[in-house]
């Protein structure tokens, strides 16, 4: 494990203010992937803002995870969509100039 | 100072239950997040207010203040002037606090954000800014400062980057309140091209004139590509409209370095004019030949 990429879960239940059962949920819902090195654990650090868009959620939107769970998939829809309407979008100007 | 109607915002009247407004509250949270909202500023403003709303009508005392100023303009005013006075005699302290996410009127009502629970934690605002680049801007990647709301921010612009396309800066946003994370900063990538050729996803396409003889007998010519000139084989009996794909000669590939899309060439032959008494007499010569 590349331990300069994997950020100790404890840090950053301190950080975000939250209990270390949150991220275990997290993980047992397959929201996030908590690796194990020794006794401690981490997450990878490209995934730290989508764990802190989850906080937000449940939070200020009182979301449980199956609500997390499923915001996130329809939020990756409307991004793939979006992504998809602006080719398209790109395409048509070729036809348009 | 504007007055703003706290009840109207959450959609309930001045009776409504403290269960009603929470009710009203976590609707309109819901459909209004900043995280359910991307790229939104109208929706992120709206989510502001009725979070404006909600700090003053959940808490009893708050909302007391508010239905005994709310109506009467001078009332509020006098609380103004007596905070500013209490504000000056405690040497301005806390004058820092008041923050931008908060409307004049809650401020002069409620002291700015000093007044919002130490637990709630909120995320800074996203920033969103638009930049117009031409075609050849993003043939290479390279860096370039924008200033964002008065902040210088030096930025690497990768080469392949599309028209329409939103990078999001990470923690370059507005701070956030509460020591929340602060915001992102999403720029919109606005590209024109005024290049002879057109873009679609990673290749490029151009039309290259093609003298007739070098059609038929075939030859060597000089192209342009987005990036420079190449010669090119031409084979003999080329016909008019012909394509020919230069491969790796397109536009370069977002995010993967040293990856190119394709150059699609097509061909249009171009019949000489102005013919001269010997080139009609040869061709006259030809045609029979062919009629043969």
């Amino acid at each position: 494990m590349n331990s300069e990429k994997f950020i100790p879960l404890q840090a950053l239940c301190t950080h975000y203010e939250v209990e270390t059962s949150f991220f275990t949920l997290l993980d047992e819902y397959g929201l996030i992937e908590i690796q194990t090195h020794g006794e401690a654990l981490y997450i990878h650090q490209d995934r730290i803002s989508d764990v802190e868009k989850m906080i937000r959620l449940h939070r200020e939107l009182d979301l449980n995870f199956e609500g997390i769970d499923t915001v996130l998939h329809l939020l990756d829809k409307i991004a793939e969509l979006q992504k998809e309407l602006t080719a398209t979008k790109n395409r048509l100007r070729l036809y348009e100039d | 100072m504007a007055r703003i109607d706290y009840y109207k915002l959450l959609g309930v009247d001045k009776n409504a239950s403290e269960s009603d407004i929470k009710k009203a509250y976590r609707k309109l949270a819901r459909k209004y997040h900043p995280d359910l909202n991307p790229n939104n500023p109208e929706a992120e403003k709206k989510f502001k207010e009725i979070n404006e709303a909600n700090e003053v009508l959940s808490d009893p005392e708050n909302r007391k203040k508010y239905d005994q100023h709310g109506d009467d303009w001078k009332h509020a005013d006098e609380f103004e002037k007596a905070r500013q006075r209490q504000a000056q005699q405690q040497g301005q302290r806390g004058q820092q606090q008041a923050s931008g996410d908060y409307s004049d009127f809650f401020e002069s009502m409620f002291g700015g954000g000093s007044r919002r629970s130490d637990s709630v934690r909120f995320r800074g605002q996203d920033y969103n800014a638009e930049l117009q680049l031409e075609l050849k801007d993003v043939f290479t990647t390279h860096k370039r400062t924008l200033t964002v709301n008065g902040k210088n921010i030096r930025l690497t612009i990768p080469a392949g980057v599309k028209n329409g396309q939103v990078i999001k800066i990470k923690g370059q946003g507005g701070e956030g309140l509460n020591n929340g994370p602060k915001g992102d900063l999403y720029i919109h990538f606005s590209i024109e091209n005024h290049s002879k050729f057109k873009l679609d996803r990673d290749n490029l396409y151009t039309t290259v004139d093609l003298d007739l003889y070098v059609a038929v007998l075939g030859g060597e010519i000089t192209v342009d590509t987005f990036d420079g000139k190449v010669k090119l084989t031409v084979k003999p009996e080329t016909q008019n409209g012909t394509k020919v794909k230069l491969k790796g000669k397109g536009f370069p590939v977002y995010k993967e370095e040293g990856k190119f899309g394709d150059l699609y060439i097509t061909y249009n032959l171009v019949i000489p004019t102005q013919l001269t008494e010997k080139e009609r007499e040869l061709f006259n010569e030809l045609s029979k030949l062919r009629a043969l």
